[in-house]
């Protein structure tokens, strides 16, 4: 297990690495600036779309899309950070403690 | 007032750090699940440092997986981190050692931070700073309890741990989404990474989606910047 773990932590942090040693004269183009600013955006996107809709490879509707529903509407009611975060957790826990949804 | 917008980003930053720490937990006590020992948990939080990543590998290995494809699927999860850092290297202008260090601290929530005060960069940079410090604590401290109380809770899920993370990416994006074309970026994203799912393994979801997502952004000219949030 051990080397499972070294070799995959070293990965990881090469792919880090890779963005900060290219050099940033070939980034410096209007759009790859363009590209750059929305990268973050599109990823974090992606990333609710995939913890809140898939459980595994397969899409479905299961406590946490209530919990992430229930995020959003803090997020309009402009409630910080935290309370956003544990909003969600606590509505997915309810929702699966009753067991309205798996 | 400077010093009142410095401790609200502050303030951000622990917050945000509490919530993945939270989390944490539930990583934690599933690698233990998975058939780690604490230490390994522990040592994947301190060096891997990439929760997606991590999440990934213990599911690999949980489901019996090789060796190969559990590093396989966690290095193809995190490869949105060099992206990641292609954005926030002009934003950070680390150089020598402290460029290692910003790789290490280039994670979801720290260039989500950054990437709120886009234009101000001062702000930009203590907040990938502050985030990514407060997470690296709280998400270890977050995985030694997790790791250590496997046994005490049966189903870390049972408390809705799972719907903290993309509670929390929400979060990070909701403050950029205040044009149309951004709000395309962000849903095109999200629909197109979930429609995928079943098709594509671990990780390409992501990248494919963005891609996309940043595809329609170009087409529809998002701009970052209408908005400092």
């Amino acid at each position: 297990m051990w080397p499972t773990i070294l070799i995959a932590s070293g990965a990881a942090y090469a792919l880090k690495l890779i963005g900060y040693v290219v050099p940033q004269r070939w980034l410096d183009t209007p759009m790859s600036r363009r590209i750059t600013a929305l990268i973050p955006v599109a990823l974090l996107s992606a990333l609710i779309g995939i913890w809140t809709f898939v459980d595994g490879q397969a899409i479905g509707i299961d406590a946490r899309v209530p919990g992430v529903i229930a995020a959003l509407i803090a997020l309009i009611l402009r409630a910080p950070f935290l309370i956003v975060i544990i909003t969600a957790a606590a509505v997915t826990g309810v929702v699966r403690a009753l067991g309205w949804l798996p | 007032m400077v010093t009142e917008h410095r401790r609200a980003i502050l303030g951000d930053a622990v917050a945000l750090g509490l919530g993945t720490g939270v989390y944490a937990i539930s990583f934690g006590a599933l690698a233990v699940a998975a058939g780690l020992s604490a230490w390994q948990a522990q040592a994947l939080s301190l060096l891997m440092f990439t929760g997606a990543s991590q999440f990934a590998l213990i599911a690999v290995v949980a489901s019996g997986g090789s060796a190969v494809v559990a590093i396989a699927t966690s290095t193809l999860v995190g490869t949105r981190n060099a992206f990641y850092a292609v954005a926030m290297a002009p934003v950070l202008g680390a150089r020598g050692p402290r460029r290692l260090l910003a790789a290490q601290a280039t994670i979801d929530e720290s260039t989500g931070m950054a990437a709120r005060y886009e234009g101000d960069r001062d702000s930009a940079r203590l907040a990938f700073w502050a985030t990514a410090g407060s997470i690296y604590v709280l998400w270890n401290l977050g995985t030694l309890i997790g790791a250590l109380g496997a046994g005490l809770v049966e189903d870390p899920n049972a408390f809705g741990l799972d719907a903290a993370a993309p509670a929390a990416f929400l979060a990070l994006v909701w403050p950029r989404l205040t044009s149309w074309p951004m709000r395309a970026v962000a849903l095109v994203s999200l629909a197109l990474a979930v429609i995928l799912s079943p098709f594509l393994g671990a990780g390409l979801p992501v990248l494919v989606a963005g891609a996309g997502g940043i595809v329609v952004g170009l087409a529809l000219g998002a701009r970052a910047r209408e908005s400092s949030g």
